[in-house]
């Protein structure tokens, strides 16, 4: 190639380089440099209610208390900030810290009453002669439903003016909210977990009894086998029921499944195929906890044992770059379609409890287009496939 | 010139066997009997062979043998540190990296330092790295298409371009640890069997010498074609020569010194260290030991092993796999001295060992079956690090350019595919005269200079941070990137800088180190509050159970 090419190449990569420096700078220019004063008010002030918010999110205790504490005297233009429940001052930033036990008082107060208390210098007697502390306004951190279970107080140089009063109010009611944002998060943690529980719960009684009672037919005729199946049977529950850890790798989900296929076996003989497909790439992926079991146990239970003759259930795993594709199949007799429609109410037959409890648990942990993906018809059997991500923050298996 | 017979059927073998493997190599179970096989983790002999197919690219296969044949012992450091650099990898980062579950560069940046800013910095090297990878393996492919068929070079790097993007963008890699390690077997005997044949021919020529005192010469009657206006230096004087022109040489003539090309004679190239290049050694020895651990489509093939334990030991057997296979490059290199002189006044060392075979044993069924089998190789070779490459840059496009965490779709990766292959396509058409391992040498000085501090000390020091560690990137990654852009594409530097800018490791390296530690030690406060469960799932083996 000749060097003119080479050149202008050369050049036209500097030029595209250049180019791209300046629209970054520009507007990392227009993020920070805001026109008005006006715009720059607007700006500081979310701004700092963003770095208070973070540690409320978490939770009120002492140390996110102590970081809420500076950002929120900020936002409030106060001297001194303490924050208190109704039993103790958890954090107070700025001057005047003696004053502490008399502004628990007072929010135990605020509390019990649900009201704003405004403090002059009367009601805050000081022995100290450099305590310039003045007045102070009380406020509970209400959360919407009007609760509270903690309060600010907001001190000051001057007697309470009516603004400090109303910055202190709202200020109070948006860090309210806040901390009901943490208990709601919370909460839905615990639903979370609740919901493996009850899955863990829910795969139990029909699959035990089925199991004992084929294990219960060869005690007599083939001992070696049931003890076999015994066997299986106690390591299957072992790992349905371990306390530890929300999230296991797709090989340990695997060999759960090969327990609960032998078992199955077992009981319908010749009649349940499988067809298993793995790419062992995607093996170590890591996954939510009993994702995958519930989807075969499902294609056994409701593909094949409602129906004559042999029953074919087929597992594959595709490696698809940065993502794991698994489907699970089965030539039953299907679903209506409609028993998925959002808004009908769940059956307990548990025809689909199970599936759209994995659905939920995906969509929680990998976000909103992880879900499952169910293809069925009556008489056309089903097909449930779902996309795992190989990393997401948070996973560890 | 005459076409190889053999030539035609056995690259139609390999791409069967490979398209087949690819295809059907899944591992299949019908009863529960063997669902415990079906679901059983690679073993790492297995993965190690996959990882070295993936590895041994076309700078590899091709361009050590044309690097020797043209500098000597000085070049010895490429294939010693393109192997030593698992060394490194074994020793500081395998295992904690298995164990931090990323499966990219990336996402190993959002583990230790949650920085989404940090993420899109390694992304962005991530996809330079690849696309400077990815360069050289399509000027092999063209140049192994112009030299035996005659064709034009950018037609070959083309075709090639277009077949493995093809076959990444519609997912035809889908078992691709067997084919990667079928691939490396495969590479491994198409160099082995035929130097066996070449050494023993050598022998019964009566070892011919491959520096003899005068010069190389010509084995036999060669004609050789210019590709560029030049002077020739002979014995007799310096004549100019034109584009096109044909010189015939009779057996024993000594072998002239062509203006346009570069090389060393006599006993210079016996020797280390000739025009003052002690500081590129100790560049390229900085480039190729630290590099292997920052090139992307390695370190993704280490996700499959199921634990630390396993990506330690695919290491160690990568290392024992990879030194093999480098021993036999040096030979051709050496015996093309002796049998392929001309390449040295066309500047076409590349193809040494596509050449070599039919050079030496002739233009009988011998020479052509093993040429045959050595341009199979060479296929083998750009083909599956291409592919590899392509599937990694890809994937890093698809998940962190196009938002794949908000949905993305089969379409959009095939769109990224397209996308990452483009840039390094072009890119092929225009540095055709470069040497290939001297590009990859590049990839390999930016990957030191950026991945290696970032993994070694992300991994072994608790106390750096988001800001000192993009701080290390950009001025290290960035200084290195910049001279590989001035390298590829600007003019010819004279003197210390042309050498500082054409092998940076040995002062990009040292300064990515310097200012991420700096940069950390002044953010203190960054360091993440949960370093210490970070640094424990790095590194507390599995088998503790923590």
């Amino acid at each position: 190639m000749s060097s003119g090419v080479q050149t202008a190449g050369a050049v036209v990569l500097a030029v595209a380089a250049l180019s791209g420096a300046v629209i970054a700078v520009l507007r990392l220019r227009s993020r920070r440099g805001i026109a008005t004063a006006m715009q720059r008010a607007t700006y500081e002030v979310l701004h700092t209610a963003g770095l208070a918010a973070e540690p409320l999110r978490g939770g009120l205790d002492a140390a996110t208390a102590g970081k809420a504490a500076r950002h929120l005297r900020t936002l409030v233009g106060a001297t001194g900030l303490s924050i208190a429940d109704d039993h103790r001052c958890l954090a107070f930033d700025g001057r005047g810290s003696h004053h502490g036990d008399q502004l628990a008082a007072a929010a135990r107060r605020a509390l019990k009453s649900g009201r704003c208390i405004v403090l002059t210098a009367a009601e805050l007697p000081c022995d100290r002669v450099d305590c310039a502390v003045r007045g102070a306004v009380v406020a509970p951190l209400a959360k919407p439903d009007g609760q509270a279970s903690a309060a600010m107080a907001a001190t000051i140089d001057d007697h309470p003016a009516p603004g400090l009063v109303q910055a202190t109010l709202e200020v109070a009611r948006w860090a309210g909210a806040q901390l009901a944002l943490a208990e709601l998060e919370s909460s839905r943690e615990r639903l979370a977990r609740a919901e493996v529980r009850a899955l863990r719960a829910q795969i139990s009684p029909h699959f035990i009894y089925n199991a004992l009672t084929a294990i219960a037919s060869f005690v007599r005729t083939d001992p070696e086998r049931a003890r076999e199946l015994i066997l299986e049977f106690a390591e299957f529950t072992r790992y349905s029921f371990r306390a530890h850890g929300e999230f296991t790798t797709l090989a340990e989900e695997l060999r759960s499944i090969d327990r609960y296929l032998t078992i199955e076996r077992a009981r319908f003989g010749d009649r349940l195929q499988v067809r298993l497909q793995i790419a062992p790439e995607v093996l170590p992926v890591g996954l939510p906890f009993l994702c995958l079991q519930p989807l075969v146990e499902n294609a056994v239970r409701h593909g094949l044992s409602r129906k004559p003759g042999v029953g074919m259930v087929s597992i594959e795993a595709r490696d698809a770059g940065a993502e794991c594709h698994i489907t699970v199949e089965d030539d039953g007799v299907g679903m209506d379609p409609a028993v998925f429609a959002p808004d009908r109410p769940e059956t307990d037959d548990g025809q689909h409890v199970g599936l759209s409890n994995v659905d939920e648990r995906l969509r929680s942990v990998f976000g909103d287009h992880f879900g499952l993906v169910v293809e069925t018809a009556p008489d056309a059997g089903t097909k449930v496939s779902m996309r795992v991500p190989k990393f997401h923050p948070g996973v560890h298996p | 010139m005459p076409v190889n017979p053999y030539l035609l059927p056995s690259l139609i073998v390999v791409v069967l066997v490979t398209v087949g493997i690819g295809a059907y190599g899944l591992r299949f179970a019908r009863t529960t009997s063997d669902f415990l096989v079906a679901s059983r983790a690679i073993s790492p002999a297995w993965n190690a062979a996959a990882i070295s197919g993936e590895y041994l690219s076309a700078a590899s296969f091709l361009g050590i043998a044309g690097l020797i044949l043209r500098y000597g012992v000085d070049v010895l450091w490429y294939p010693v540190g393109f192997a030593a650099g698992y060394l490194a990898l074994l020793l500081f980062v395998a295992a904690p990296l298995r164990r931090s579950g990323a499966f990219t560069l990336p996402d190993f940046c959002q583990v230790r330092l949650r920085s989404p800013f940090l993420r899109r910095l390694a992304t962005v090297f991530v996809v330079f790295i690849g696309c400077l990878y990815l360069v050289p393996q399509l000027q092999g492919a063209g140049l192994t298409f112009g030299t035996l068929t005659g064709g034009s070079y950018a037609w070959g790097a083309l075709l090639v371009a277009l077949v493995v993007t093809a076959n990444v963008a519609l997912g035809g890699m889908r078992a691709i640890t067997f084919v990667q390690a079928f691939q490396y077997w495969l590479k491994l005997t198409a160099l082995a069997v035929p130097v066996i044949f070449l050494v023993l021919q050598w022998q019964a020529d009566g070892r011919p010498a491959v520096t003899p005192p005068t010069g190389p010469t010509f084995p036999a009657a060669t004609t050789v074609q210019i590709r560029q206006d030049a002077t020739i230096s002979t014995a007799a004087g310096t004549v100019s020569v034109h584009r096109g022109d044909r010189l015939s040489f009779a057996a024993g003539d000594p072998v002239p010194v062509v203006s346009t090309t570069e090389d060393r004679r006599g006993a210079d190239w016996l020797r280390p260290g000739g025009d003052g290049s002690l500081f590129a050694t100790y560049s390229l020895i900085l480039a190729t030991f630290l590099g292997t651990m920052g090139l992307p489509h390695v370190l993704v093939r280490f996700y499959t092993n199921p634990d630390g334990t396993s990506a330690r030991r695919t290491t160690l057997v990568v290392l024992g796999l990879v030194g093999l296979f480098y021993l036999l490059p040096t030979l051709y290199g050496v015996l093309g001295r002796i049998y392929t002189p001309q390449l040295l006044m066309t500047g076409r060392t590349d193809a040494v060992v596509l050449l070599l075979p039919e050079a030496i044993l002739g233009g009988g069924h011998l020479g052509q079956l093993l040429g045959a089998l050595v341009t199979a190789g060479a296929l083998a070779a750009f083909l599956s690090t291409s592919s590899g490459l392509l599937t990694s840059v890809a994937g890093v496009v698809f998940t962190d350019m196009m938002g794949a965490d908000r949905g993305g779709s089969v379409r959009d990766f095939r769109i990224a595919t397209v996308l990452a292959a483009v840039l390094p396509t072009t890119l092929a058409l225009f540095v055709s005269d470069m040497d290939i391992s001297q590009v990859v040498g590049l990839a390999f000085a930016v990957a030191a200079s950026s991945f290696c501090p970032l993994l070694v000390l992300g991994i072994w020091w608790r106390r750096l941070t988001d800001v000192g560690a993009a701080a290390g990137v950009l001025a290290g990654g960035g200084a290195a990137m910049a001279a590989v852009l001035v390298t590829v594409l600007g003019p010819d530097l004279p003197g210390w800088t042309g050498q500082a800018i054409e092998q940076p490791a040995a002062w990009t390296v040292p300064l990515a180190f310097a200012v991420m530690i700096a940069g950390s030690l002044c953010t203190g406060r960054r360091v993440p509050r949960d370093i210490g469960a970070t640094m424990m799932r790095l590194h507390a083996p599995e088998s503790l159970r923590l």
